[in-house]
């Protein structure tokens, strides 16, 4: 909705007397505006074509050709000519023995992983900002954001190096501690701890970046009368400090939670191995099987479809829970 | 004293026990996120022997160069290396022309439709298709194992769209537009000539998010590339450390055991290679990409 509409008092052009009704004349209605707008700006139109044709193309075109996972897909038909079965394909994934699993494993691997980053990067901001700007400050700030930019492929392969029995550090530790060497990667009990923990050691800093914004914006006069008032500093950040974070907080919680289905492949990908299959397999990692490996793109498409729809429920509900409770939402 | 007393009032004893407790757990989270780091570097200067019977920690154990010599002349490495440079440099080009294309219009008020267009873009961040409509997408346009595969079915971010637009939304006054149209300028030479220079800043943010993004990735290429000749650096990386394929072929049975041990030593050094470039420059852009997703969040 363009609210700007009535603003202008509409210049008397010669265009507009052209067109139409003359008692409409006072206001010009949309679609004089467009026409307006068209012939003034046709470059700005000219500008979007492209990325508007990406958008149509990468976008669009692969949510209609999502069809396939009511069809029986045959390449030489293509998504629309295949033949339609229902949802045959849903009631075969349904009733697939692996479908409770994978749903298990990917809600349990995501939960754990928003339970543990949400807290941990606002205690790192929190406490970065409870001391005074200097060189142990601003260490701690660019080493802890150094991970964001190393690739997953790197962090996994540094994980799997640090963990390994022989030359890792890891056993040798907890060996200190009278503990046994332990196969990290080949039991599957570890792989969601693995997974999470790596996680938090390559997010964390990056993460805190958006609390440390957030708590600059807090008003200094707020923490000046607190202190007068003889509030501790625990006090202040439990007073001030949090409440003035909340909205930040709560949008990051609604995404990481609206998203929890959509759990990254990358590196769910790469931490499995044989052995740790029971836990790993997720449900994007099971569609790029089934539909890369297996050729099976009507069931793969299937599988994903029921993933996005659960994902976009999920990310809606959440949003809506989140604004009755706090008032502060995605699109607030 | 002169300056103490000025802003604090005596801090009392619980504060200072407090924020003693904050210093040490701030230098816990230094120490967790930084061993792991010097283990990698400490382990690819070492020699191959040590490494492979674990004897390094923070520290190398007789220095040598010869895993940085070895992935250094290999090349698979050096094809990736070239591949990624390739991607990164044309993918950001690519997408940064794009980006600016349709957030600059979107950014107008005098742009009919752009609500209808910006809620198209957002609804892609909440569904997509999934994996195999987009795959066949790909295919009927003849990219899979094309270079373009890597480079134009992720140009455009959303998130980037946003960033750019709330910038321009934010800092090009309508003022500015008008005067330059009194001056006889188009909508396209406004926005080549005082827009774009005016808006450095968020170019270069946006140009560094899609470039690092390039350089980390390596879906695209599993799903689309099937040639190994086109792979990015991170499909070999994959391929070397962590489904443990062996470069070259092992010339003799002797050789054998020393060239399982320099395999080890070769993940560490290849590690450091990789994320070199990224590391190197990444304390000079810090402070600006955070400033990027600041102005992002803003809109949200």
């Amino acid at each position: 909705m363009s609210g700007t509409i009535e603003v202008k008092p509409a210049p008397a052009v010669p265009v507009l007397k052209q067109v139409g009704t003359p008692a409409r004349i006072r206001r010009p209605s949309r679609w004089t505006e467009a026409r307006r707008s068209f012939r003034r700006h046709w470059q700005l139109y000219l500008l979007i074509v492209v990325p508007l044709a990406y958008f149509v193309i990468f976008k669009y075109v692969p949510i209609s050709n999502a069809v396939i996972a009511f069809k029986d897909y045959s390449p030489i038909k293509g998504p629309w000519g295949s033949d339609w079965v229902g949802f045959k394909n849903f009631e075969l994934f349904f009733q697939n023995p692996v479908f409770w699993t994978l749903v298990k494993n990917t809600f349990l691997l995501a939960a754990y992983t928003v339970l543990a980053s949400f807290p941990i990067p606002i205690i790192l901001a929190i406490a970065l900002n409870e001391i005074r700007t200097g060189f142990f400050k601003k260490t701690v700030q660019l080493v802890t954001y150094a991970p964001y930019f190393i690739s997953t492929v790197v962090v996994v392969s540094m994980t799997i190096l640090v963990l390994s029995p022989r030359i890792g550090f890891v056993d040798d530790a907890i060996g200190l501690f009278g503990i046994p060497a332990v196969d990290f990667l080949g039991d599957p009990n570890y792989f969601r701890h693995i997974y999470v923990w790596s996680d938090v050691w390559q997010t964390t800093g990056y993460s805190a970046v958006i609390y440390l914004a957030a708590l600059a914006g807090i008003d200094p006069a707020l923490h000046e009368s607190a202190k007068i008032d003889g509030a501790s500093r625990i006090k202040r950040i439990l007073h001030v400090d949090l409440p003035g974070i909340m909205p930040t907080a709560v949008i990051i919680l609604v995404l990481g939670v609206g998203n929890i289905m959509s759990i990254g492949f990358e590196k769910a990908f790469l931490f499995q191995n044989p052995l740790n299959l029971a836990q790993s397999e997720i449900i994007a990692t099971y569609v790029y099987k089934t539909g890369l490996l297996n050729a099976d793109f009507s069931m793969a498409t299937a599988v994903g479809l029921f993933n996005s729809v659960i994902n976009l429920f999920l990310l809606l509900g959440v949003n809506f829970a989140a604004k009755r409770i706090t008032g502060s939402g995605l699109w607030s | 004293m002169t300056k103490e007393h000025v802003s604090t009032i005596a801090e009392t004893r619980t504060d200072r026990i407090f924020l003693a407790g904050v210093k040490v757990m701030l230098t816990i989270a230094l120490i967790a996120v930084l061993v792991p780091l010097v283990y990698v570097v400490a382990n690819s200067f070492s020699s191959a022997g040590a490494v492979s019977a674990g004897q390094v920690f923070l520290w190398p154990v007789e220095p040598s160069l010869r895993a940085y010599q070895e992935a250094l002349s290999d090349p698979q490495i050096l094809r990736g290396y070239y591949n990624s440079l390739v991607y990164a440099i044309g993918g950001t080009l690519i997408s940064v022309t794009l980006t600016i294309a349709i957030a600059y219009p979107l950014s107008r008020k005098t742009f009919f439709g752009r609500n209808v267009i910006m809620s198209l873009l957002l609804f892609t961040m909440l569904f997509s298709g999934g994996l195999i409509p987009t795959y066949l997408v790909v295919q009927d346009l003849g990219m899979l194992n094309t270079r373009w595969a890597m480079v134009i079915p992720s140009a455009i971010g959303v998130w980037q769209v946003i960033i750019a637009r709330t910038f321009f939304r934010h800092t090009i006054p309508d003022d500015l537009y008008e005067a330059a149209v009194l001056d006889g300028a188009s909508d396209l030479r406004f926005l080549w000539s005082i827009v774009l220079p005016l808006s450095k800043p968020v170019i270069a943010v946006i140009a560094l998010m899609y470039a690092i993004f390039q350089w980390n990735t390596y879906f695209d290429a599993l799903v689309y590339l099937k040639d190994p000749g086109l792979y990015p650096l991170q499909i070999v990386l994959r391929n070397i450390l962590i489904l443990n394929s062996t470069t070259g072929a092992a010339a003799d049975v002797a050789a054998t055991l020393e060239r399982q041990q320099l395999a080890n030593v070769l993940k560490y050094a290849l590690i450091v290679i990789s994320s070199l470039p990224v590391l190197i420059i990444y304390p000079f852009i810090a402070r600006h990409f955070t400033k990027g997703v600041m102005v992002g969040a803003v809109k949200g």
